[in-house]
């Protein structure tokens, strides 16, 4: 198995599971915690008549403030049907519009800023009071997190993980909305970004990140592997060691959830440090095991 | 049940109100109901009570030229939550006339004998009102004039307009008539003939009390496929003759001159029936400026409802009833899906629900407000299907595990459901499996196997739940899922192709026969939909290997094609309410089934064509 060559990932010795995380990890874990306490404080404000661009803005303003200055991608807001992407045709319908959160809607946040070098990729998903759709949907998410780690670790193809998650979606009940995604992801590799003074976005899209991206997909596309999780051919590999933003997104009938979160993959031979969720402490996570406690 | 002079006495103190006991006075009435009479302006009106007067009062108004005993099925089914009430309106039934007629029928006179008969009966509490034909043009005058204010709790309105709301609806589109307006005015205009017929002096009394009063029964029953029972009365000679003054006293002075301020003060629940002889579905297309709160609920039957679809009738105003007296505002009368006003509360069994067309269209009727039943072999399946209905809409919803090949515990099914939950109204027989092959390399157990399930099934479910509809004879709609195949010859597929054009014709068949009865018959033809069906299709004549490498290759081609089985639920939703015979769904299901008619040799040379799989 190809390791972790890239100068920009973190190195192999720091990929190791344990509540001792290397460096590396922590500022990985440290940024995507950050998000989710955006997404988290952004939500607390969210009421009636709230745009998604006020909402996106709202994500940007508060990273800003605490010191990101670099995106992965540009913050989205989806409300309403718009969780479930219905009608989505091309990529810009991903980006926020003047849709008005009214009560009883659901909505996603989705940021991935870069902070210290450091990248994350997130999504949060919650609902402006009572949603029993949307609690369900949240709910049933849970095994989707299950099975992909466990099939990571029993190292899978990416493509036949990306069909069982499939396959349990439907037999929920529900549609993959992560086939809207562009190539129909259902996860991307992430790296660390170089820092520089200027960071322009592109589509929405940090350009360092995409550079790190395209590096990889490169590099990858030598090695026969894919830095993209997708349902064709060319994910047909088992999981690379690095770490992977996994965002199952299922869709009912005009409600969306998804929860995006960093999985950690190494090259270990024992199963559990094979691969490990890098945070265990978000707010769908929580969330779970409160509901399984009450 | 109480007696009726016990009943009557608490009840009685209300200003003018008389206590007797009718019964027996001359053989008409409803079973089981304690009768008094009430009176008001020199009139007494015969008034009928069933149930608890403790519970909210439901008080029903009859329309022309009928007397109470036209809601008699309802009165029952309401009886065991209610206190029913209905009242011959003056001059009809039991209830004496005034002299002289002319003058005595006018809307002011109507609500003095409502505002009587709901203090009679329902001192301290705001009566629920329910209104058919004329008995609902009354109803919309007390429901909108200030001196019935807080004695009205809701009101349910059938085929009849408010006469005030009518009078604006006209000068609307007399004022500017585009063509569409001007159609409309039309239509309604020959709708109405009865009215001029009725304006004529002497000639519609002469007519009631000889030949029309006597074929009247008949004329009902061929034309409204009216069930026997004790309707009409024997007073409806003279019913008709007095009632022709509703119409002289009241239709021109208010379509001349109608209210500005005929606003409704309480919520208002239309039913309105999509094959009404007399009043036109549009009349209520502007209804929302003048009832704020507005429920509105279409019925596919002629205009008699509360003979021919008591039971539907039972349903909504229960539940539009309970739903004001409980005064939940979280709680929504009506689910917001399409169709609900079609749809709500009724009960739609869908069997091969635990996934793809199945699933998505008991979806599809749960966010349109219906019960569901979802029926499949796979009981986790079919548990989450109903589960899910009742997240998005469906008021209740329940997981039946039975194959539908196995008569035995089909019947089994159709008896419990039938004492549980009541006769189906909607059934969707969609449980079906794939089999691909060659003719000569199936065999004959591969041949039962596909027409047990596909065949049988649909077989089973039509003439069982479609037995306990007929018998009902309250309409209802069957719908099968046939396939594209079904008229698309097919090397590759023999014996699928076979059963469906089996079910495509016996529900063409069923449609003929039912039709007298109300209930529709649809055959859905989808094309190539993405669900579950490829991934256990059966590939006769090859190794198990092989059958399942074109298992994937054939659920490829269906994600690839990708149409959603949601498309096709709402075209079986569409199919219900329009009452389509065939429906081809997908783009080639059309093609295919133009070519079926068109060009037939095309499709057979088609036919010898061998995809690559």
């Amino acid at each position: 198995m190809a390791s972790v060559t890239s100068a920009t990932s973190p190195r192999a010795g720091e990929l190791t599971a344990g509540p001792e995380l290397t460096a590396g990890l922590r500022g990985f874990r440290e940024v995507q915690r950050l998000a989710y306490a955006c997404a988290e404080a952004v939500a607390a404000q969210l009421k009636p008549g709230v745009t998604e661009r006020t909402a996106a803005r709202m994500q940007r303003e508060w990273l800003r403030e605490r010191g990101v200055r670099d995106w992965f991608h540009l913050p989205f807001a989806w409300f309403g049907d718009r969780t479930a992407f219905v009608n989505f045709r091309v990529p810009l319908q991903f980006f926020p519009t003047h849709r008005e959160l009214e009560p009883g809607m659901a909505f996603i946040l989705d940021m991935a800023p870069v902070y210290q070098g450091f990248t994350a990729d997130i999504g949060y998903s919650g609902c402006l009071g009572l949603n029993p759709v949307h609690d369900r949907l949240l709910a049933d998410l849970e095994a989707h997190r299950e099975l992909i780690l466990r099939e990571v670790r029993e190292r899978r193809p990416l493509r036949e993980i990306y069909e069982d998650v499939d396959r349990l979606m439907a037999r929920q009940g529900y549609a993959n909305r992560h086939r809207a995604y562009p190539f129909g992801v259902i996860a991307h590799k992430i790296d660390r970004v170089r820092q520089r003074r200027w960071s322009p976005t592109l589509f929405g899209f940090g350009t360092q990140a995409l550079k790190g991206l395209a590096s990889d997909a490169l590099h990858g596309h030598r090695d026969g592997w894919s830095p993209l999780w997708s349902p064709y051919t060319f994910s047909d590999h088992p999981p690379q060691p690095g770490l992977w933003a996994v965002e199952p997104h299922l869709g009912f009938r005009g409600t969306g959830a998804k929860f995006e979160e960093i999985l950690v993959v190494t090259d270990s031979k024992d199963p559990q440090e094979s691969a490990f969720w890098l945070d265990d402490d978000l707010p769908h996570v929580r969330r779970w095991q409160e509901e399984k406690a009450a | 049940m109480p007696s009726g002079a016990g009943a009557g006495a608490g009840a009685g103190a209300g200003a003018g109100a008389g206590a007797g006991n009718g019964a027996g006075l001359d053989g008409v009435g409803l079973d089981g109901a304690r009768e008094r009479w009430v009176r008001t302006g020199g009139i007494e009106l015969c008034v009928a009570e069933l149930g608890d007067p403790a519970r909210p009062t439901v008080l029903l108004v009859h329309g022309y030229p009928d007397s109470k005993e036209v809601w008699s099925e309802v009165a029952r089914g309401l009886a065991d939550r209610f206190h029913v009430v209905l009242y011959d309106v003056r001059g009809c039934g039991r209830s004496t006339a005034p002299k002289p007629l002319r003058g005595g029928f006018t809307l002011e006179k109507l609500t003095d004998d409502f505002l009587a008969v709901a203090d009679a009966v329902s001192p301290d509490r705001p009566v629920h009102l329910v209104g058919h034909d004329w008995g609902s043009v009354q109803a919309w005058e007390f429901a909108t004039v200030q001196r019935t204010e807080g004695r009205i709790a809701s009101f349910t309105s059938m085929s009849g307009p408010s006469l005030d709301h009518f009078g604006h609806w006209i000068k609307k589109r007399m004022a500017r008539p585009t063509p569409r307006r001007a159609a409309q005015l039309l239509n309604q205009s020959a709708k109405s003939w009865y009215v001029y017929m009725l304006h004529t002096p002497v000639l519609p009394e002469l007519a009631w009390k000889g030949p029309l009063g006597k074929r009247w029964p008949q004329i009902l029953q061929r034309m409204e496929k009216m069930p026997e029972g004790d309707y009409p009365t024997a007073s409806l000679p003279t019913d008709a003759a007095h009632g022709a003054w509703l119409y002289r006293d009241n239709v021109l002075p208010r379509l001349r001159r109608p209210r500005a301020d005929a606003y409704a003060h309480c919520p208002v629940q239309l039913i309105t029936p999509t094959g009404d002889a007399f009043l036109s579905q549009r009349l209520y297309d502007d209804l929302e400026q003048w009832a704020p709160q507005l429920v509105r609920r279409t019925l596919p039957a002629k205009h008699w409802v509360p003979r021919t679809r008591p039971d539907q009738l039972v349903a909504w105003i229960g539940e539009f009833v309970t739903a004001k007296e409980e005064g939940d505002p979280a709680k929504q009368v009506v689910a917001s899906g399409p169709h609900a006003d079609r749809f709500g509360g009724q009960l739609v069994l869908v069997t091969g629900a635990a996934g793809g067309i199945g699933r998505a269209t008991a979806f599809a009727f749960a966010e349109a407000g219906a019960r569901v039943i979802a029926v499949d072999r796979d009981a986790e399946g079919a548990a989450r299907t109903a589960e899910m209905s009742r997240l998005i809409g469906a008021p209740q919803a329940w997981a039946e595990v039975v194959d539908v090949s196995d008569e035995a515990a089909m019947e089994k099914l159709a008896d419990r459901i039938d004492a549980e939950y009541g006769t189906v109204d909607v059934l969707v027989n969609n449980a079906g499996i794939g089999l691909s092959g060659a003719f000569l390399q199936t065999s004959a157990e591969d041949w039962k196997k596909v027409l047990d399930v596909n065949l049988w099934g649909v077989i089973h479910g039509c003439r069982i739940f479609g037995t306990r509809m007929a018998r009902r004879g309250q309409g209802g709609h069957i719908v099968n899922i046939a396939s594209a195949a079904a008229f698309q010859p097919s090397r590759v597929l023999p014996a699928y192709s076979t059963s469906k054009a089996a079910v495509l014709m016996l529900s063409e068949c069923l449609r003929a026969e039912l039709a007298g009865q109300g209930i529709g018959v649809s055959a859905i033809c989808p094309g190539l939909v993405n669900t579950g069906i490829t991934t256990t299709a059966r590939f006769t004549g090859v190794s198990a290997e092989e059958e399942k490498r074109r298992q994937a290759k054939a659920a490829r081609m269906y994600r690839l094609r990708n149409y959603p089985p949601e498309k096709v639920a709402d075209a079986i939703l569409r199919a219900v309410v329009r009452n389509q015979a065939v429906v081809p769904v997908t783009p080639e299901a059309r093609g295919a089934h133009l070519m079926s008619r068109f060009t037939p040799r095309a499709l057979r040379a088609l036919a010898r064509f061998e995809p690559r799989l």
